[in-house]
């Protein structure tokens, strides 16, 4: 069974239509990507599985459990992460305390604890640092381990806010126009860590996405969306080649 | 010049940077111990109310700075715990317990203000807020049958196991151990998971929640250990001013708590202490400079809550992270000495993590 399914999905505000009855099932260890014009309801998507918005019909399921309606800050401990395409980051904590707080769900200390500083929150916080450490170097930032993320270049918040998603160990990875704003060099990078995260961390991964060149090296799906209903599905060669994907990208 | 070397991650997470704060603290807590011997009541007692203010100030700033939730209602958690330990303590009940029930009752009131508060921001909260200090502030005058009214309460002296804390360097030292203990238990908080939550969610909701952070119950304890700090803060007051009335607990000490965190440099705890030395030394300094104004000028009622004004106006708008901005840079000059350069600073932004690690 697919670790990821939605189904008839849809979502309207006032008049817009802006996911529109989509289908589709996401693999264990596979990237998932998709595509389409501006204001497709590609972002929503994220936004509905993240639990931002409540959907007008339709079900989302993760790992065999229903999470259509669950609480916003329940999505995380299920193992779903994610990125945003503005970039969400905390500005006014450091690189490292970004990274930490996206281990939140996997410190258990409470308040009392904390207050008295028992041994079990030094030793959560002690474990919690070495992942993330492992995380600042797999990304290659340690050059930017305390500095406040709201002075660093646009390049570099992207990168962090992937490490933030990353520190939170997720199984699903969804990663909203991961290139947007990077230059070749970096978007080929990207495409580096996405194939990583999938084969060496075997983390499954939703993502969103204009490049299409980023999109034909990684995915190993992909769907096409238009006015929140799904043009194509299937491989990047396929999709491309489809007439009404052509059609949508032109008539745009 | 001068570089801290870490060998571990342990080493993050020791209470001071390096040896040198060590060795600043315990000259500053030989000082604290000492200034009963060497200094006379006044000195002391004016030391208590930094001690009392920076506590008030601390819990404001975990809410306000490190949160990002405004309140104009702190003075009514103040009086919730002056009144609360004073009700008990007349009754016969022991310093220790009455204390603690002094924060618990706090806390409880804080968590039943952080509900609404859940749904408002800026404007909105500080106006929820600042009702419910007036809300506070009536229960106090109707129900004279505990509170006596406007007549007020004599504040009975505290008793600890039997000991009167009696005199003006006996609360000195009561207040100075709490503000300590307090001090603590905030940096113990800040560096860890809630603290963590706290700031997130000051930065970003949406991006808060989707690491797993659930708003409304890191809120609402924000604004629960927020209240418990300053309802703390209200017994001591009571029982250094040994008596408490309605009006001391009105809406301009509310102004002057979130005042005293502005000019110390919102989200910083150092700055939360800076601000209180301040606010206690300042009128101080207002009364020399006006014996040598012409009269006229010295006698203008206005002249010391404009001068508090203009100050706050000016630090806003020169000096935003405000005295702890100051210390920060001073801090700089003195590492990097003698390779400072003016304006090194200017641009570059020191982010709050930066300054909340003391
Ligand atoms: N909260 C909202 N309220 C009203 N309309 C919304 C909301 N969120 C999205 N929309 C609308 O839904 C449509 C889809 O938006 P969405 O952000 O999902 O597009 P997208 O495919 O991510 O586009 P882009 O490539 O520009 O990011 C748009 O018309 C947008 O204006
Ligand atoms: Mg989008």
């Amino acid at each position: 069974m697919a670790l990821f399914t939605v189904k008839d999905l849809a979502i309207h505000f006032g008049g817009i239509r802006a996911v529109d009855g989509v289908s589709f099932e996401v693999e264990q260890g596979s990237v998932f990507t998709i595509i389409g014009p501006n204001g497709a309801g590609k972002t929503t998507i994220f936004n509905l599985v993240s639990r931002i918005n409540d959907p007008t019909a339709g079900t989302i399921t993760f790992n065999g459990q229903d999470i259509t309606r669950i609480p916003a800050n329940k999505v995380a401990k299920l193992g779903i992460a994610r990125t945003f395409q503005n970039i969400e980051l905390f500005d006014n904590a450091s690189v490292l305390q970004n990274m930490m707080v996206g281990r939140h769900i996997h410190i258990g200390t409470n308040l009392f604890s904390e207050i008295f500083r028992l041994p079990s929150v030094t030793r959560a916080e002690i474990e919690s640092r070495r992942r993330v450490e492992e995380i600042i170097e797999f990304l290659r930032l340690q050059a930017y381990r305390d500095s406040p993320v709201g002075s660093l270049p646009y390049g570099v918040r992207k990168m962090v806010e992937l490490g933030r998603a990353l520190a939170a160990e997720p199984r699903m990875l969804l990663l909203d126009e991961p290139s947007s704003g990077l230059n070749i060099e970096e978007t080929d990078n990207i495409g580096m860590w996405i194939k990583d995260i999938r084969d060496m961390l075997g983390i499954t991964v939703l993502m969103v996405e204009h490049d299409m060149r980023l999109v034909g090296a990684v995915s190993d799906r992909v769907m096409a969306l238009n006015y929140g209903r799904l043009l194509a599905i299937g491989t990047a060669g396929e999709v491309q080649r489809d007439p009404a994907v052509i059609s949508a990208y032109l008539g745009n | 010049m001068h570089f801290p070397m870490k060998t571990s991650y342990r080493d993050d997470l020791h209470l001071f940077k390096d040896r040198s704060s060590v060795v600043l603290y315990l000259f500053l807590f030989a000082f604290l111990i000492a200034l009963p011997f060497v200094t006379g009541d006044y000195v002391q007692s004016q030391v208590t109310f930094v001690f009392i203010n920076g506590m008030v100030a601390m819990g404001m700033m975990l809410l306000v700075g490190h949160t990002g939730q405004i309140s104009l209602g702190h003075a009514a958690f103040f009086a919730v715990g002056a009144y609360t330990s004073t009700v008990l303590e007349i009754r016969g009940i022991p310093f220790l317990p009455a204390f603690a029930a002094a924060g618990a009752l706090s806390a409880i009131i804080g968590l039943i203000i952080g509900l609404p508060a859940l749904r408002l921001k800026g404007i909105y909260l500080a106006m929820a807020t600042l009702a419910f200090s007036f809300i506070v502030e009536e229960v106090i005058v109707r129900w004279s049958s505990v509170t006596k009214g406007n007549r007020g309460m004599t504040v009975p002296d505290a008793s600890i196991f039997g000991f009167k804390v009696s005199s003006v360097t006996h609360v000195y030292y009561l207040s100075g151990v709490v503000f300590w203990l307090v001090v603590l238990v905030i940096i113990n908080i800040l560096r860890s998971r809630t603290g963590r939550a706290l700031g997130a969610l000051r930065d970003s909701d949406v991006a808060a929640e989707s690491m797993g952070i659930n708003l409304a119950m890191f809120k609402t304890a924000a604004f629960a250990i927020s209240a418990a700090i300053t309802g703390l803060a209200g017994a001591l007051y009571a029982h250094k001013l040994a008596y408490i009335s309605p009006e001391q607990f009105g809406i301009m000490l509310s102004v002057e708590f979130l005042m005293i965190i502005i000019v110390g440099g919102l989200g910083s705890l150092h700055g939360a202490v800076f601000g209180s030395i301040f606010f206690i030394v300042l009128p101080q300094i207002i009364v020399t400079v006006k014996a040598y104004l012409p009269q006229k000028v010295a006698e203008l009622p206005v002249l010391d809550s404009a001068t508090f004004g203009v100050l706050v106006i000016l630090f806003v708008l020169f000096e935003p992270r405000g005295l702890n901005g100051y210390w920060v840079r001073f801090k700089a000059y003195l590492s990097l000495y003698p390779f400072y350069r003016r304006g090194m600073f200017r641009r570059s932004r020191i982010g709050s993590a930066d300054l909340i690690k003391h």
